[in-house]
C-alpha cells in the first residue's frame, strides 16, 4: 500500500489539492452567500494569530496542507477497502462531516487558544464565537454546506481514484 | 432656542418616566458613530436608530420611526428622571448625566474605534456599541431593554441566550452580541431586559457587538471595555486636535467637522447627506426621503469644507471615491450614488411602518436618483478644480473624465431639468442648474490653461458664453432686479445666492445684490431662508426654513464685506442647534424644532463655509471687487 501511494505520490498531491479547491469554494461560497458564517480557513488561522488578515491566509494555508494530507487518509481508505470511486468518496466525505459536526466543532471551544466558550465567557486572548453543536451558532445551515463541501471532497478523490 | 437655554431649562424640568410609545423631537437625538454607521441616542438613552453594517443597510434599531415595530436598545433609570448631556470634549463619544430623586449617575456613550497600532494583535467584531454607566451620586436604579428588529422589522431574527457570552441576535448572515454586567433575562417575545443598582463610584459596562458572514468576536467587558472607549475618544480628541481653525466659532466649526467625519464612509470616503431616512420635513405629511446616499451636488462644498478645516486626507478620499463612483455612469452624472458607487436606487415605501409621528410613507431608496440634475456637473468640476487648486493631482484618466463631463455639458445644457430641489413634476429650464454648468465650462477651461486637462477650447468657450448670455437675458429679471428660479420666471431660490460662491458673479455685483434683497425679502423668516417660496412644489403641507440655504445668505454676506450682519445673523443659527450642536436639514421657523433627516452634513458644511467666510472677511478686511 505504502508503494502505491509512494509511486503517485505526484497525483495524489494534486488530486488532494483539487479536492480541497472544491470543498473550500463550497465553504467559502456559502460564507459569502450569508448561508453560514463559518469560516474553516479563519478557524484554522486564528490557531496562530490575532491578526485577520494573517489568520486567514495561514488559514488558508494550514487548511490546504489539512487538506493534502487528509487526501493520502482518504487513498488508504480506497486501498484498505480494495476500491474507491465517486460514491463510496461522498459517502465517506459525509462520515468525515458527520465526525467533524458531531464531534470536533463542540470540542474545538475547549482547544483553541481564541475561542470563547459558554462557561467561562470571553477573556482578553480567547474572543471567537464558539461553533456550538453542529456548528448551529454560526447559522442554521452550517451542517449543511459543511456536509455538502465534505462530501463534494470526497466524491472528487474518490472519482481521481477511480479514474487513475 | 439657545442651548445654554436648553440647558437651563432641562436642569429645571420636572422629573419625568421615559415614554416608549412617545416620539422624542428629531432635536433630542444625539448621535455617535465610527466612520461606518451611525446611532442615534435620545435624550432619555435609548439607541433608536441604527443601521448596519453600513449607513445605507437597514436598520437593527429603528424606534425613531414605529415606536411600536421599529425595535430599540434603551438604557436609562426606571425611576422619572431628568437628563442633561454633552459630548466628550471633540469626540463623538456622548455623555448623558440621568438624575433622579435617588441620585445621579453618567451614561457614556460610542461606537468603538480603536486604533490599529494598538489593537493589530486582537479579534475586533466589525462594530461595537458601548455603554457605560458610572455612579456619581446615590443610587441610580437602570433598566436595559434591548429589542433589536432586523430589516425594518421583516426579518425573523432569533434571540438565543448564550450563558456566559451574553445574548446573541442571528438574523440571517449577521449576528448581534449583547453582554452586560448585569443580569438580562428574556422579556418577553424578542426583547431582552433587566434592571440594576449603580451606586457612587461604581461603574458598568454593557456591550453590543456586531458581526456578519464572519465568526463572531464577543465583546469583553471590565477594563477591557473602559480601555476601549477610552481609546475612542482619544482617537476622535487627536482628530479634532487636527483640525487647523481657531478663534471664534472654532467649537461650532469642530462639531460640524464631527458630524461630517462620522457621516464619511471610512472604506471608501463617500459623504452620505444625512444618517436617517424618512424624518419629514413637515411632521405628519409625506416630505419624507431617504437621505442614506451620496448626492453629487454637495460635493465641492463637502470638499472645501473639509480643505478648508485641513483635512486633506478626508478631502483626497472624497474626491477619490468621487470621481472613481462617476466613472461608473461616465459621462452621465447621476443625482446620487450609494457609499459603493451603485447609482440604482429604486424608492420603495414601507407600509408597515407607522413614521415618525405618523409621517408617511417611510421610504427607502430615492427616487431622485433617475432625475436629471444639470447642476450636478459643476458641482463635480469645481470640487476637481478646488482639489487641483490646493496642491492635489488628477491623474490621465480623471482629466479625460473630467472633459467628458464638460462635453456631457454641451450637450444637455440647452435642456429642461429637475434642479438642484428635486421638485417631482415637470422639468424645467432651472438658472441655478444653468449656472452651475457655465461654472462646469468655465472651471475646465481654467484648467485647460493650466495644462491639467485637454478640452476643446473654442467649444466650451462658446458654449460658456451662450450659457452666460442665456442667464443673464432669461434668468435675471429686470423688473424684480434679481436672478429667478427658472428662465424667464419670477420666483425666488435661495441657491441663487451661490453664484457669488461659485465665481459666476462677485458678491458685489448688483445683480447680487439684488438677488440677495429679492431672497431675504421673500424667503426670509426669523433670520433663517426657505429654499423656495412655501408650498409651492405640489406636495401638500409647509416645509421648514432650510438649514443650508440661511447659512449660504451668511456666506454671501460676509463675501459681499456686510461683515457685522453676516456675524449676527450666523451667531443667530448657531442658536438654532440643538443641544450638542447637531442640525437636521430643515428648522421650523415657528417652533425652532429640528425638521427632517438628521444630522444632515450639507447643513453642517454650510455652517463650515460659512465661518470660514466670515473669517476670511475679518482678515481681508474688504469685500470683493465687483466684476
Amino acid at each position: 500500500m505504502l508503494q502505491t501511494i509512494m509511486d503517485n505520490f505526484a497525483q495524489l498531491l494534486v488530486w488532494g489539492l483539487l479536492a480541497t479547491f472544491v470543498m473550500t469554494t463550497i465553504l467559502h461560497g456559502s460564507q459569502g452567500l450569508g448561508w453560514s458564517r463559518l469560516s474553516l480557513s479563519f478557524l484554522v488561522g486564528t490557531i496562530f494569530t490575532g491578526r485577520r488578515a494573517a489568520a486567514n491566509v495561514l488559514g488558508f494555508l494550514a487548511y490546504t496542507i489539512g487538506g493534502w494530507i487528509f487526501a493520502f487518509i482518504y487513498v488508504v481508505f480506497f486501498l484498505g477497502i480494495g476500491q474507491g470511486n465517486w460514491w463510496i468518496g461522498l459517502l465517506f466525505g459525509a462520515a468525515h462531516a458527520v465526525v467533524l459536526l458531531v464531534v470536533l466543532l463542540p470540542i474545538i471551544a475547549y482547544m483553541h487558544p481564541r475561542m470563547a466558550n459558554e462557561y467561562d465567557g470571553p477573556t482578553r486572548s480567547r474572543r471567537l464565537e464558539p461553533p456550538g453543536f453542529i456548528g448551529l451558532n454560526y447559522g442554521y445551515r452550517t451542517p449543511l454546506s459543511v456536509l455538502i463541501a465534505q462530501m463534494a471532497y470526497g466524491a472528487v478523490l474518490g472519482l481521481c481514484f477511480q479514474l487513475s | 432656542m439657545s442651548r445654554g437655554a436648553a440647558d437651563n431649562e432641562q436642569q429645571q424640568a420636572e422629573l419625568r418616566p421615559a415614554k416608549d410609545d412617545v416620539y422624542p423631537p428629531i432635536e433630542d437625538y444625539a448621535a455617535i458613530g465610527d466612520g461606518r454607521s451611525v446611532a442615534l441616542i435620545s435624550r432619555a438613552g435609548s439607541i433608536d436608530w441604527l443601521c448596519l453594517p453600513h449607513f445605507s443597510a437597514p436598520p437593527f434599531f429603528a424606534a425613531l420611526l414605529d415606536r411600536r415595530l421599529g425595535g430599540r436598545f434603551a438604557l436609562r433609570p426606571a425611576a422619572p428622571f431628568r437628563s442633561t448631556r454633552r459630548y466628550v470634549g471633540n469626540t463623538n463619544t456622548i455623555e448623558t448625566s440621568f438624575e433622579t430623586n435617588s441620585g445621579r449617575c453618567l451614561v457614556t456613550d460610542c461606537m468603538t474605534l480603536l486604533p490599529a497600532s494598538r489593537y493589530r494583535d486582537e479579534l475586533r467584531p466589525q462594530a461595537e456599541v458601548l455603554r457605560q454607566v458610572h455612579g456619581c451620586e446615590g443610587a441610580v436604579e437602570l433598566e436595559v431593554y434591548f429589542e433589536p428588529k432586523a430589516d425594518f422589522g421583516r426579518a425573523n431574527g432569533r434571540l438565543e441566550d448564550r450563558n456566559r457570552l451574553g445574548w446573541a441576535y442571528c438574523c440571517a448572515d449577521q449576528v448581534l452580541f449583547l453582554r452586560g454586567e448585569m443580569p438580562l433575562r428574556r422579556t418577553g417575545n424578542g426583547a431582552v431586559g433587566g434592571t440594576f443598582r449603580v451606586s457612587a463610584g461604581e461603574t458598568c459596562c454593557l456591550s453590543l457587538a456586531y458581526t456578519r458572514r464572519d465568526i463572531a468576536v464577543v465583546p469583553t467587558l471590565g477594563t477591557d471595555a473602559i480601555a476601549r472607549l477610552d481609546a475612542t475618544c482619544k482617537w476622535w480628541q487627536g482628530w479634532s486636535d487636527s483640525c487647523t481653525i481657531q478663534g471664534s466659532y472654532r467649537d461650532a466649526v469642530v462639531r460640524s467637522a464631527l458630524v461630517l467625519k462620522l457621516l464619511s464612509y471610512s472604506l471608501s470616503g463617500a459623504v452620505v447627506a444625512a444618517a436617517t431616512t424618512s424624518l419629514p420635513e413637515n411632521v405628519g405629511g409625506i416630505r419624507n426621503w431617504d437621505y442614506r446616499y451620496c448626492w453629487l451636488r454637495d460635493a465641492a462644498l463637502t470638499l472645501q469644507a473639509f480643505l478648508d478645516l485641513g483635512y486633506t486626507l478626508e478631502a483626497e478620499s472624497f474626491i477619490d471615491w468621487l470621481l472613481h463612483a462617476t466613472r461608473l455612469s461616465w459621462p452621465r452624472l447621476d443625482v446620487l450614488y450609494d457609499i459603493f458607487g451603485e447609482t440604482h436606487l429604486p424608492e420603495k415605501a414601507l407600509s408597515h411602518f407607522e413614521g415618525y409621528k405618523g409621517s408617511q410613507p417611510v421610504r427607502v431608496g430615492n427616487g431622485a436618483h433617475d432625475q436629471l440634475q444639470l447642476d450636478v456637473y459643476g458641482s463635480v468640476i469645481q470640487a476637481a478644480y478646488e482639489f487641483v487648486e490646493r496642491g492635489g493631482h488628477l491623474d490621465l484618466g480623471a482629466a479625460r473624465y473630467l472633459a467628458g463631463f464638460g462635453r456631457q455639458v454641451c450637450k444637455l445644457w440647452r435642456m429642461p431639468d429637475d434642479g438642484i430641489w428635486e421638485k417631482r413634476g415637470d422639468r424645467a429650464h432651472h438658472t441655478y442648474s444653468k449656472m452651475m454648468c457655465w461654472v462646469a465650462l468655465d472651471r475646465l477651461l481654467k484648467l485647460s490653461e493650466a495644462g491639467k486637462v485637454r478640452v476643446p477650447v473654442t467649444k466650451f468657450r462658446e458654449e460658456r458664453d451662450a450659457l452666460e448670455e442665456t442667464i443673464e437675458r432669461r434668468g435675471f429679471n429686470q423688473h424684480l432686479n434679481s436672478y429667478v428660479a427658472e428662465l424667464d420666471g419670477d420666483t425666488p431660490d435661495a441657491s441663487l445666492i451661490l453664484a457669488a460662491r461659485c465665481g459666476y458673479r462677485a458678491a458685489g455685483h448688483p445683480r447680487m445684490e439684488g438677488t440677495c434683497e429679492f431672497i431675504d425679502r421673500s424667503l426670509k423668516v426669523d433670520g433663517m431662508v426657505y429654499r423656495y417660496q412655501p408650498e409651492t412644489d405640489g406636495l401638500p403641507g409647509k416645509e421648514g426654513a432650510f438649514g443650508i440655504a440661511s447659512f449660504w445668505m451668511v456666506e454671501y454676506l460676509a463675501r459681499a464685506g456686510r461683515l457685522a450682519e453676516a456675524k449676527e445673523r450666523f451667531e443667530r443659527l448657531l442658536e438654532r442647534s440643538n443641544d450638542v450642536g447637531l442640525y437636521a436639514e430643515e428648522i421650523d421657523p415657528e417652533t425652532g424644532s429640528a425638521l427632517g433627516n438628521f444630522p444632515q452634513a450639507f447643513t453642517h458644511v454650510g455652517l463650515i463655509t460659512a465661518a470660514m467666510a466670515i473669517r476670511r472677511a475679518v482678515a481681508a478686511g474688504t469685500p470683493e471687487e465687483t466684476r
